[in-house]
């Protein structure tokens, strides 16, 4: 039974500081991916919870046990690296072994544990290999392994899929997904790639220089993101946004581009003329016979899909995708569904709810 | 396209001339120098089998002589009956290589453990401590000879294997050349090892020895020929002839003029001489060209 809270974490590297206060409970057998633009401080974050790093200010606890001042080795944890971080002169089964060796287990179980997690991970016959005779995604695999035999109470996985190429990350996502599932162990995963993001975690903790913009599930985010930032950062292509005002007592946006739209879901607070921003997923926009009048100035077609961009008359850059190949023509018309707006309040980028 | 006229053919036989004519002129080449560089040492092999009246004629033979055995064995066991008594070669090289060898292991010990201090830990004066070590490159034995012997004669180190060996132990070389290998080895190995539960002497022991060994095994030989060939410190602080280094010997073999050299024993003494380092390229190099080609990350 392992949970991880982390409680108003700060970091500092001499004057510049890279994590402003960040909060986290986790669950007991959840995976929560950290997700966010390069430089954010995910793997600062990350190794304050390893204990590779000191935090400022702020306290971690692992399964309620306070290890803020401890080593990585009294945390009980087990992380694999980018780059895999497999000891070379060290055959797979002396790297797997080796953390045990350390802690002094008896020699028949460590056989028997590495052999477990060996036939878990499919790499029995690769025991007596030299990492350097193994490809990416096996050295990927003995990674795990290394993690695993350790039986720890966390798992921090920093960006481990970054290094493989597209089909065999896909593929180990969702080793990764379900070997986690079948262990139940508390799992911190780190990565800046969304899809790898959503797919893989319970939970979502977006950050932004060095806050924790949102913390949700991948759909929540998806569905009702926190901030402009998520909103832009989360799904692809990125979120339009436009600019309006609120209008009719709180019941409507007036877009800069012309139109007023009535929310679907009830009013806003706040005064008449407030400026807001308003987020449209490009795939939510719809093409007809009316509506707005939308110059393309690019069409990309991606097969079942089509993505086009444009700009509207008052100069805002809009991005549609249609199912189906691109419409003939200069330009089409778009509406946007009222169902379908986020709602951000344009002074402090903040989602606006009823 | 080749002009008119001329076909393919000859081009290709043309194309095999010239390059067979690049072959030989660089065999001619390489054969020079063989000969340039390995002559001295065959004059010197020669010498040693011939009796000493042959080369105390003034001939230089080119041609080995019968005299391999009486000569080996006198230079082995007795050194010679020429003016300067020399010590037996056992003795000498015994000397030699325990001095060698002491240099060089100790040399890499410090080296090694003080580059890991430099690279892997943060504690004050870190810095000034490497920039000091840093400075004794400017100083080599030869520079700070007066003051190391004073060292050494207060310390009551004169005449002994410790005298002989301490002050060339120091040396900064070394403790760079690890501190630049050390630079290259990633983070991540450290933080693995750290997570791993690897104190810091298991983290020497255990990761950082092993993935030196190609380096530890080039050092060796370079460090066990420099040992080997030291003369000018060997003739300061030793002159008890039971320490006596196989270097030192040989040059006192040979006199400056009023008597014969045996010039025989002189040779068969400098072929032995040779050995033990030709030996340690010999052997280490198999190795560290094994963990040069095997190698790892
Ligand atoms: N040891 C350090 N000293 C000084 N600054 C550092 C140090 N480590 C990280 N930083 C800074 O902290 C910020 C966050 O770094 P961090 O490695 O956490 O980013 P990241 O979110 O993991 O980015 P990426 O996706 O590129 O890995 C960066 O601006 C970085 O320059
Ligand atoms: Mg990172």
């Amino acid at each position: 039974m392992a949970t991880l809270d982390v409680a108003g974490v700060t970091k500092s590297f001499g004057t510049t500081q890279v994590l402003h206060g960040v909060d986290l409970t986790v669950a007991d057998g959840e995976m929560i991916v950290i997700v966010g633009a390069s430089g954010c401080g995910k793997s600062t974050l990350l190794r304050i919870v390893a204990g590779l790093e000191t935090a400022t200010t702020g306290r971690i606890s692992i399964a309620g046990r306070d290890v803020t001042g401890l080593e990585p080795a009294d945390r009980d944890i087990a992380m694999v690296f980018q780059n895999y971080a497999l000891y070379p002169h060290m055959t797979v089964g002396q790297n797997m072994a080796y953390g045990l060796r350390i802690r002094g287990l008896p020699k028949p179980e460590i056989a028997q544990r590495v052999t477990e997690a060996a036939t878990l991970l499919g790499i029995e016959s690769l025991l007596d290999r030299r990492p350097r005779q193994l490809s990416g995604g096996q050295r990927q695999r003995v990674a795990m392994g290394r993690a695993i035999v350790r039986e720890p109470k966390l798992f921090l996985f920093d960006e481990p899929l970054s290094n493989l190429d597209a089909k065999l990350r896909v593929q180990m996502r969702a080793e990764i997904r379900r070997l986690q599932r079948r262990l139940g162990v508390t799992s911190l995963f780190v990565t800046h790639d969304q899809t790898e993001a959503m797919t893989l975690g319970d939970r979502l903790v977006v950050m932004h220089a060095g806050h924790a913009a949102q913390v949700a599930t991948p759909m929540e985010v998806w569905a009702r993101p926190a901030d402009t930032y998520v909103a832009g950062f989360i799904g692809s292509p990125a979120m339009n946004f436009l600019a309006g005002t609120l209008a009719d007592a709180g019941q409507a946006v007036a877009l800069a581009a012309g139109p007023v739209l009535r929310f679907a879901d009830g009013p806003r607070p706040g005064p008449e003329g407030l400026p807001l921003t308003i987020g449209i997923r490009p795939e939510h926009i719809e093409a007809g016979a009316s509506g707005l009048t939308l110059p393309l100035d690019l069409v990309e077609p991606l097969g079942s899909e089509t993505v086009l961009h444009g700009r509207l008359p008052n100069g805002e850059a809009l991005t549609v995708k249609l199912a189906g190949p691109a419409p003939a023509g200069p330009a089409i018309q778009v509406t946007l569904p009222a169902a379908a707006l986020h709602v951000f309040d344009a002074a402090s980028g903040k989602r606006l709810d009823r | 396209m080749p002009a008119a006229g001329i076909d393919d053919a000859a081009l290709a036989a043309a194309t095999l001339r010239r390059q067979a004519w690049d072959r030989r002129l660089t065999h001619l080449w390489l054969i020079l120098g063989v000969l340039v560089f390995a002559f001295p040492v065959w004059i010197t092999l020669v010498g040693s089998t011939h009796d000493a009246s042959t080369i105390g004629r003034g001939d230089v033979p080119l041609l080995p002589g019968g005299q391999a055995i009486a000569n080996y064995t006198a230079a082995w066991t007795s050194g010679g009956e020429g003016r300067y008594r020399a010590s037996p070669a056992s003795l000498m090289l015994w000397n030699s290589a325990l001095m060698a060898l002491l240099i060089a292991v100790g040399k890499i010990t410090i080296s090694l453990l003080s580059a890991y201090a430099v690279v892997f830990f943060q504690f004050p004066g870190r810095m000034l401590a490497f920039w000091t070590i840093f400075l004794t490159l400017m100083l080599p034995v030869e520079v700070r000879i007066i003051p190391t012997y004073q060292v050494i004669v207060s310390l009551d180190l004169f005449n002994s294997m410790a005298g002989l060996t301490i002050p060339l132990i120091a040396s900064a070389t070394a403790t760079l050349l690890f501190r630049q290998f050390f630079l290259t080895i990633p983070d991540e190995y450290v933080e693995a090892a750290k997570i791993d539960g690897a104190g810091p002497v298991r983290f020497f022991r255990d990761i950082l020895l092993p993935l030196s060994v190609t380096n530890i095994a080039a050092l060796f030989v370079i460090l066990f020929i420099y040992g080997w060939n030291q003369y000018l410190w060997p003739l300061l602080v030793v002159n008890d002839r039971g320490l006596e280094t196989i270097v030192v010997g040989l040059a006192k073999m040979i006199g400056n003029g009023d008597a014969q050299n045996e010039w025989n024993i002189i040779m068969a003494m400098a072929v032995l001489a040779l050995l033990p380092p030709v030996l340690v390229v010999v052997v280490m190099q198999r190795w560290f060209i094994k963990g040069l080609t095997e190698t790892e990350k």
